[in-house]
């Protein structure tokens, strides 16, 4: 199976190729997406604790009285 | 303010896709640069991926700070330090709606000085649908003195179990240089 193509522009010609990638390319590759796929977990993981976080948060003030647009205002 | 804006180059994935669009031997004549780039991600079984960046192929100190809206109203903030690729924005994957692509503006000031090199990236993916899909403001930060004299833009790929993507057929990405003078 070929590996997949890259495009090349040369800004000084303006002339495009297309290119298989190497090897080394194809690695770096796997290891780039294994990286962004383990940032992007911790980021989305972050941003559901604080969701969660919001809405306790939310609850507890509404249990002691504040209206929807109290809440909003804080 | 820019005085002139010129369009350097441009490239667009063809049949089957590609897994980067690189731009070489970019000249030093100007003052800033920006890539425009509409695209969107093979992956499978992905509604959300990003756009990727890389200057003089160098795999090292990338940073950035994020801010990101999405899903209609959820909202966050990120970052990153010492990253091996910079961060360049949102794009579709292969479970948003067919046809619809993500859009980045990244715009690089002084890249061809000594100064280590700041940029900015302003991006959005929508699905034709009735609530926000992802909005995103990013700041960037490679910290490297070299002249930027190639870029290279690649998708990130969201799940390590799923084939690496790439860039789908009509993604296209514009390099603009832009003078002060």
């Amino acid at each position: 199976m070929p590996n997949p193509t890259k495009l090349i522009v040369d800004c000084s010609t303006g002339v495009t190729t297309e290119v298989e990638l190497t090897d080394e390319e194809v690695a770096q590759r796997e290891v780039d997406a294994a990286a962004f796929a383990a940032q992007k977990a911790e980021e989305e993981a972050a941003a559901t604790a604080k969701a969660a976080a919001k809405a306790s948060a939310n609850a507890k003030l509404a249990a002691l009285g504040l209206t929807a647009d109290e809440i909003a205002a804080l | 303010m820019a005085n002139t804006y010129i369009k350097i180059a441009s490239s667009t994935a063809g049949s089957g896709g590609v897994a980067n669009i690189d731009f070489t031997s970019i000249p030093a004549t100007y003052t800033d640069l920006k890539v425009c780039i509409s695209g969107r991600t093979t992956q499978a079984s992905n509604t959300r991926d990003y756009f990727l960046i890389r200057f003089n192929s160098s795999t090292s100190d990338y940073n950035r700070i994020w801010l990101y809206g999405y899903d209609g109203g959820t909202t966050g903030t990120g970052s990153a330090t010492s990253a091996t690729y910079g961060f360049a924005g949102t794009i579709n994957g292969t479970d948003s709606l067919a046809q619809t692509f993500g859009n980045a503006d990244i715009y690089i000031p002084n890249y061809a000085g000594s100064s280590k090199k700041s940029f900015s990236v302003d991006a959005v993916m929508e699905n034709n649908s009735t609530a926000t899909y992802m909005s995103n403001f990013t700041a960037g930060l490679w910290d490297n003195t070299a002249a930027i004299t190639s870029i290279t833009l690649f998708p990130g790929g969201g799940s390590i179990s799923s084939p690496v993507g790439n860039f789908a057929e009509h993604t296209t990405a514009y390099l603009y240089g832009i003078k002060n003078s």
